[in-house]
């Protein structure tokens, strides 16, 4: 039976491989060769430098002030994210205890879903664009409410001192709602009779989501976690379009510096390279470790 | 909101229920629950409330944006919206991300289904070194092989050009599509194909008249994924279609369109196209929720 299969792999491989390895395996691997050039810009001369790129990059100031902005988006957005997540997908398919009806959700769950899921439509362009207006110091909606209500009206986005969490603010609203669906969509897949068990021990909804939820979401709960580590270490286009890393660099962030130093007044190619391979290393390290850390023993029902 | 918490008393099952346990079941308070639902309320005024405000100052006049951020606009301007349509050339660029999005789905979706399935079903030396070739490229950050790929994109001579962006989307999507739809091509039964080769059906018929049809609801939830993915996509035009603007994708036209807001004070323009860009996915995503929620949450799942 299977005569005649090798025309059918050939042709249905061949066109995939080749475009995948022209424009996505070709580049990573020159980025790698490039990162140890001093290649500057459009002319053809890259002297290899060694890892002369790596040497500058630890005693670059701005970039380790990024890696700073980098760290503290990687500390406090997942949690963030996952718990505010946690926390309205519990509310949603478990929220309403009427006692003989057991567990069901609360009223309008299908709405606030809806509702919830809009920011992960949206590109985040738009929403960058949104809510920088949204802060806008004069006509802002933001300051807007705040002088209705008697409050000084501070600047956001231009100040240095709260620029970055405006952006971290955002980043959070923007992930919310994806993970209150995809908790929503495992939460749904658990036994109804485990919470009807529970509530009859006299569980309370802490207890109930700390001992059963969590535990039985764990799986689902570490790919979000991973996933919101490597938007944590992204982060470029709501900072670009947001406050273009600043004020005064107060919101740079690690794909930024890299971008500026490519594309931006200068064309360090290799030294953005070096940047780049940096933050492949970061974004591998930090899935690995969240893989690890987050590791248990699965627990499966029939 | 007390609705949600009826005394149990008042259904007629629970009378004689109630009788025989011994441990009342934890009923939240109807304090506890308002106070609960309150959090969802908020969270979904906070996520509606920028965009009914972006859709709102779409019609307002810019004294109205400037002076009254919350005030409601004085007439339906429709002219901001004709304006942005055609002298910031939204209605172009929209046209312009279409065209560039039809190629690339239908080309990733094609390339990623005949890929997968070689995986899926067919053995053949190397088959595992070229399919975590492939998935590999999930865990790389799109930046590292930036610099390179303009280089790989300029080289080809498709340096700003439409096609140059379809294959380089379609490239990039690769990863994540061959994964998921090789683990759906692997969830199918191989009896159906069984059966059809011994009936003398050719390799190339049974994928096309008989695997691809089996498998549309993998291929509906990944081309939605894929679609909107490409959609938003914004570092890869801003990289690679510098220059001709006749040439722009919506992302860039709307960042455009910020910019030239900046100096020109054309607030009410901005929010119209913002707006222009942001009703239609809107409109789709509501229409077809439940297929869009699913396309984007079953990935993060298997």
């Amino acid at each position: 039976m299977r005569h005649g299969k090798y025309p059918l792999i050939v042709t249905f491989l061949v066109p995939p491989v080749l475009l995948y390895v022209i424009f996505v395996v070709s580049p990573y691997l020159q980025a790698f060769q490039i990162s140890t050039t001093d290649w500057l810009g459009y002319s053809a001369e890259a002297d290899p430098v060694g890892l002369a790129n790596f040497e500058t990059l630890l005693h670059d100031g701005r970039v380790w002030n990024a890696l700073k902005n980098n760290a503290l988006l990687l500390a406090i957005v997942p949690v963030l994210t996952i718990g505010l997540g946690l926390f309205f997908a519990t509310m949603l398919s478990m929220g309403g205890r009427k006692g003989r009806a057991g567990v069901t959700g609360v009223r309008g769950t299908a709405v606030y879903r809806m509702v919830y899921f809009f920011p992960q439509v949206l590109s985040v362009v738009i929403i960058a664009l949104l809510w920088k207006e949204v802060y806008h110091p004069n006509s802002g909606l933001l300051n807007g409410a705040l002088r209705a209500v008697g409050l000084p009206a501070p600047t956001w986005l231009g100040d240095p001192r709260t620029a970055f969490w405006c952006v971290l603010a955002v980043m959070v609203w923007a992930n919310v709602g994806f993970y209150v669906v995809l908790f929503g969509a495992a939460m749904s897949a658990i036994p109804r009779d485990i919470y009807e068990a529970v509530l009859l021990d006299g569980a309370s909804r802490w207890t109930t989501l700390r001992r059963i939820t969590i535990p039985l979401l764990w799986d689902t709960v570490q790919v979000a976690w991973i996933y919101l580590a490597i938007a944590a270490l992204d982060g470029f286009i709501l900072i670009q379009q947001m406050t273009n890393g600043g004020p005064n660099f107060s919101s740079d962030v690690i794909g930024l510096r890299m971008y500026e130093t490519a594309f931006g007044s200068e064309s360090k190619f290799g030294y953005a390279s070096a940047i780049g391979v940096v933050l492949f290393f970061l974004t591998l390290s930090v899935a690995v470790l969240a893989l690890r850390a987050a590791r248990r023993d699965r627990i499966e029902y029939s | 909101m007390t609705i949600l918490d009826k005394p149990a008393s008042e259904g007629t099952a629970a009378g004689d229920r109630r009788a025989s346990r011994d441990r009342k079941p934890r009923r939240e308070t109807g304090a506890a629950n308002v106070f609960s639902h309150g959090f969802l309320l908020v969270w979904g005024a906070l996520t509606v409330l920028p965009l009914l405000w972006m859709f709102l100052s779409s019609f307002k006049s810019d004294g109205e944006i400037l002076s009254d951020p919350w005030g409601l606009p004085g007439a339906l301007r429709f002219e901001n919206w004709a304006r942005a349509w055609t002298e910031a050339h939204i209605g172009r660029y929209f046209l312009n991300s279409a065209i560039v999005v039809a190629g690339s789905l239908t080309l990733t979706m094609l390339l990623g289904a005949t890929a997968a399935y070689v995986f899926a079903r067919y053995e053949f030396r190397g088959r595992q070194v070229v399919y975590y070739l492939f998935v590999g490229g999930m865990m790389f950050p799109v930046f590292l092989a930036l610099v390179p790929l303009f280089f790989v994109v300029r080289n080809a001579g498709l340096f700003g050009t439409w096609t140059g962006l379809i294959l380089v989307y379609a490239a990039y999507s690769l990863p994540f599509t061959v994964f998921f739809l090789t683990a759906f091509f692997r969830t199918l039964p191989t009896a159906v194909a069984e059966a059809a080769l011994i009936d003398g059906c050719g390799h190339f018929r049974l994928f096309f008249r008989v695997m691809l049809p089996m498998a549309r609801p993998g291929l509906i939830s990944i081309a939605i994924f894929n679609f909107l993915s490409q959609w938003n996509q914004f570092i890869l035009p801003q990289v690679l279609m510098q220059g001709d603007d006749s040439k722009w994708v919506l992302a860039q036209g709307l960042t455009a369109l910020a910019v030239s807001q900046g100096y020109q004070g054309d607030y009410s323009g901005l929010f119209a196209g913002l707006t222009i860009a942001t009703l239609p996915v809107l409109a789709v995503y509501v229409l077809f929720q439940r297929q869009v929620q699913a396309g984007l949450t079953a990935g993060q799942l298997k």
